[in-house]
């Protein structure tokens, strides 16, 4: 795919969007860049908008004033369904697989944009076809192994244990070749040896496919150690934005959140 | 598994069933069998649609008589060779079935199937409906020639039908595993399953909602067309909302999502009433019903899942590892 967007500037800019549900203001101008390679922590308390800011970087929701522009491309009135060619990978807070299907075909679905044969040639196995066939295995046995998943790749995808479940739901975004990665709360439900393996998974990621990943987690542990930079938002504003080590010492943030989660970590 | 024996199978096959019954069976079996491999391809296409794509659809019999009638008035009224009328009748079917996919966008699972409903319902009145008698024939429908067998070959009408049926109907299965083995195929099932991560895959939703509503329609248009030619007469009240029924029927007695299934359900269709009748004259649908039931019971992922299930059993007796 012809890489027309600018490829000086921050791999993605948000700036100053807001987002109203009726009168509620869910986000209230943010603004945060994502570099490229960056790995961005987005956290803060519940109910401060993290996910509403996900579900506006990958379309589904439609701000109501700002810009959202990934590689100098603005992402605003962008189908939901193109996101995943410009460049966006993402994955699900309560992990939306494809139940009935083998974790192989999960993994298929995500090389989706990339081919673009339609009905015909495939009912007639046209060279097309054949070609964009060829093109979504690419990889895929890597993927396969980076990720633990050889051993269940021929497995319909609905009866894995969950922690499985989150793995093929990364394998499936990084089948689209993103830059960006959005993961919306990777650790939620997993174990705490998961979770201690996640921060490495993500790095060797990025690292491997050369990518950008933006992170919404309420896992402090997690976020504070993978992260280059972490933004913080309350109420849908952003009330720091930094490194992991200026985010945690920064008064507002300590009395927002990390006091409350330090004690229940504590706990 | 070689490439070669991936086709053999299928082939040899295909070979058995068309040389063992043209051997051996009577007129009525032929035209028995001839009316399965017809509602195969129409449970298919409904399987296509609703299946794979998982979209609630009640009037697939009424792309069925769009078939059967586009081919019925081309015999009839322009004299066109029965095999010629094929394409129109896939041409027609596929765009009422464009037609009924874009409501389909907009509407989902039981308000997609009281359209397609009213659909089902209003087919075979408009049928009979009198500024379009001068075609359709009205009430009195259409009759027609059976096909014969070209080349002077030493078959009975009978037995050319129903080869000629089989070579078609193969064709469109064959179709159907390609489209079905492919992104086109994984991407419906993606939106049946989550339609929201699959449109954050890249998939565009309307376009494959759609156009599967179009090629299922087309499917089943074939096979109206086909029993127009096995039947030799159309009439309107062969093409009533029981017939959309049946389909529905099939597809999931056979196995939903799975086109084995689809000949399953078609073998059930054409027998089914037989057998129950067979078994208690005084109420064959009270029978009927209990077998259906029956079915729910012990094989809730329809004959496909059995099938799958003994041939697992039968494979792992058959190398033991």
């Amino acid at each position: 795919m012809a890489n027309t967007g600018n490829t000086t500037g921050p791999l993605l800019r948000v700036s100053d969007v807001v987002m109203r549900f009726g009168g509620i203001i869910a986000l209230n101008g943010v603004s945060f860049d994502v570099e490229r390679g960056q790995i961005c922590g987005l956290i803060g308390p519940n109910g401060s908008g993290k996910t509403t800011m996900f579900n506006c970087i990958s379309g589904i929701y439609r701000h109501s004033r700002g810009d959202i522009v990934f590689e100098g491309q603005s992402l605003n009135g962008v189908p939901r369904h193109r996101m995943a060619g410009i460049g966006l990978g993402r994955t699900f807070q309560n992990v939306a697989l494809f139940n009935t299907m083998s974790v192989r075909d999960n993994m298929l679905v995500g090389a989706h944009h990339r081919g673009n044969s339609g009905f015909f040639a495939n009912a007639l196995r046209l060279a097309a076809a054949r070609r964009d066939e060829q093109e979504a295995v690419e990889g895929i046995d890597e993927l396969l192994d980076l990720l633990d998943l050889r051993a269940v790749a021929d497995v319909p995808a609905g009866g894995l244990p969950f922690g499985t479940r989150k793995r093929i739901e990364l394998a499936r975004a990084l089948m689209g070749r993103p830059k960006l990665l959005l993961l919306d709360e990777p650790a939620g439900g997993l174990n705490h040896g998961e979770v201690g393996e996640l921060g490495d998974l993500f790095r060797r990621v990025r690292d491997h496919f050369n990518l950008s990943i933006l992170l919404v987690e309420h896992h402090m542990a997690l976020v504070m150690s993978v992260s280059e930079k972490v933004v913080a938002l309350e109420f849908g504003m952003k009330i720091a934005e930094g490194t992991p080590e200026q985010v945690r010492n920064e008064p507002e943030v300590i009395r927002a959140y990390l006091g409350d989660t330090a004690d229940a970590h504590a706990a | 598994m070689s490439a070669q024996s991936n086709w053999l199978r299928p082939l040899a096959l295909l070979l058995a069933l068309a040389v063992i019954p043209v051997v051996f069976a009577t007129g009525f079996q032929l035209f028995q069998l001839t009316m399965v491999a017809i509602y195969a391809l129409s449970v298919l296409g409904k399987n296509l649609v609703s299946g794979y794509g998982g979209q609630v659809s009640l009037g697939q019999g009424a792309f069925f008589a769009v078939g059967a009638y586009t081919a019925a008035v081309l015999m009839d009224q322009y004299d066109w060779p029965y095999w010629a009328t094929l394409p129109v009748a896939a041409i027609t079917s596929g765009l009422v079935g464009l037609m009924l996919g874009l409501p389909a966008l907009r509407l989902g699972g039981l308000y997609l199937a009281l359209v397609t409903f009213a659909l089902a319902i209003s087919v075979p009145q408009l049928l009979k409906y009198k500024a379009f008698e001068a075609w359709t024939g009205g009430v009195q429908g259409i009759v027609i020639n059976k096909p014969e067998p070209p080349f002077d070959l030493p078959l009975s009408a009978d037995q050319w039908t129903y080869l000629f049926t089989l070579a078609v109907v193969a064709v469109f299965f064959f179709l159907a595993r390609n489209l079905i083995d492919s992104r086109i195929g994984r991407s419906l099932k993606a939106i049946r399953d989550h339609a929201l991560a699959a449109e954050a895959m890249g998939i565009e939703l309307a376009r494959y909602k759609t156009l599967v509503f179009g090629v299922g329609a087309l499917f089943t248009g074939i096979g109206g067309a086909l029993s127009a030619f096995a039947v030799a007469f159309v009439s309107p009240d062969s093409f009533s909302l029981a017939l959309s029924l049946t389909l529905f029927v099939g597809m999931v007695i056979g196995g939903a999502a799975t086109i084995q299934g689809a000949v399953y359900g078609a073998v059930f269709i054409v027998f089914a009433p037989n057998v129950s009748e067979a078994i208690f004259k005084g109420a064959p649908g009270a029978v009927y019903g209990i077998i259906l039931i029956l079915f729910m019971f012990f094989a809730p992922g329809g004959f496909a899942s059995l099938v799958r299930r003994f041939g697992a059993k039968y494979l792992r007796r058959a190398k033991p590892a």
